[in-house]
């Protein structure tokens, strides 16, 4: 019984590790570009094991609507490769590190041919099992305004005006009833406009005539007094 | 009396429910392959039923953007008006509730109209107007008639 589970146990710490030893590669999903412009398309990978000398990045490239792939670029030996022949011909240039586990380019001078799918593979020896990971390129002219920005701006500064007015309009009744301001002169001359500590309690009932707040309101706002 | 109330309510609710359809369902623009609204442009042009969003322009958000407020403020407007109607004294006039309202009405036509204005440069010349662009233009003049008919109601009882 023991030796079966000694032997299961073993099997297993044999083959799980295994399991976990797949190569992961990270890029963007989609980038967004103006022509004339460069960008850098970033690689990296995730690997259980130590990065070796003999780690490959390579970039291939799919325009859109082709169903071909180009290889643009190779990092292997210690020395990056890049394109002197293809479309990318002087406009490549390898800004990763490949003992930190970056194998990113830089493309310059954009072009709209320049569209389509750069893949990037990444092998970490012996960790080489795992999938390439793809980053799609657009070139514009302009950058377009995403959607939805604009229509969520418009909406959300009409509601904050609503907001705010409301806010005001409470602050304002709210100041008034604790007699901090007094906005109205009546034939007493009761002009004050301190910052007063003037808490009379319970506002008295006869004093709501003397106070004019903003006009829809006021025969609302004497009526819910008067119900006190 | 309680008829009255009933109608007022009734025409507040069938503003809304256009309002609603209008954005919603959104056939602004019909020709013979497809509709485009504010959202969507779909066309059974190419064997089957695409549905593209619509183009990322200004106007056009601007335009979503004010039939979403539209209906927001016809929303609020009702919900004033149940409110008002419990608190307000008696005599009183249900100024919020017509202003909302009449905001609401407001906003539909400056979206119809900025849809009319720049239309041509989103679709094709040969296409008619659909139901939807329609609705919003009918729902204007109902939203406004209620508001107006909020500012001028007195509140009896």
């Amino acid at each position: 019984m023991l030796t079966v589970l000694a032997l299961m146990s073993v099997a297993l710490l044999g083959i799980v590790p295994e399991q976990t030893e797949a190569i992961v590669i990270y890029t963007g999903w989609e980038r967004h570009a103006l022509v004339g412009s460069d960008i850098r398309l970033a690689c990296s990978f995730f690997s259980w094991r130590w990065t070796s000398e003999d780690v490959t990045f390579s970039w291939t490239y799919r325009p859109d609507g082709s169903r071909d792939s180009i290889s643009i670029f190779h990092y292997t030996g210690g020395a990056a490769y890049v394109d002197n022949k293809g479309p990318f011909m002087d406009r490549l240039e390898f800004v990763g590190n490949p003992s930190r586990r970056d194998g990113s380019i830089l493309i310059k001078n954009l072009e709209f041919s320049d569209n389509g799918t750069f893949t990037c593979d990444a092998k970490n020896p012996p960790d080489i099992v795992g999938r390439p990971s793809s980053v799609r390129l657009l070139v514009f002219e302009k950058v377009p305004i995403q959607a939805g920005v604009i229509t969520g701006a418009i909406i959300g500064v009409v509601l904050g005006l609503l907001i705010l007015i409301v806010a005001i309009y409470y602050l304002m009744r709210f100041l008034v009833a604790r007699r901090v301001f007094s906005i109205n002169v009546s034939k007493h001359g009761k002009k004050k406009k301190e910052g007063s500590q003037q808490k009379q309690g319970p506002v008295p009932p006869a004093e709501p005539s003397k106070v004019k707040a903003a006009a829809p309101e006021k025969k609302k706002q004497e009526s819910r007094k008067d119900k006190k | 009396m309680l008829l009255l109330l009933l109608g007022i309510v009734l025409l507040h609710i069938v503003a809304l429910v256009l309002l609603l359809v209008s954005t919603i369902v959104s056939v602004w623009t019909s020709n013979d392959t497809g509709t485009s609204d504010l959202w969507y442009n779909c066309s059974t042009a190419t064997g089957g039923h695409h549905c593209n969003p619509a183009s990322t322009g200004e106007w056009i958000q601007a335009v979503q953007a004010l039939m979403i407020l539209s209906i927001i403020f016809s929303v609020l407007s009702l919900v004033l008006f149940f409110c008002q109607l419990f608190t307000l004294q008696k005599g009183g006039r249900f100024f919020l509730t017509g202003t909302f309202q009449i905001l609401a009405s407001l906003f539909v036509m400056s979206g119809a109209i900025i849809y009319t204005v720049m239309s041509p440069e989103w679709v094709p010349k040969d296409d008619t107007y659909g139901y939807s662009y329609i609705l919003a233009w009918v729902a204007f003049p109902l939203a406004l008639i209620s508001g107006l008919i909020y500012v001028i109601l007195r509140k009896r009882e």
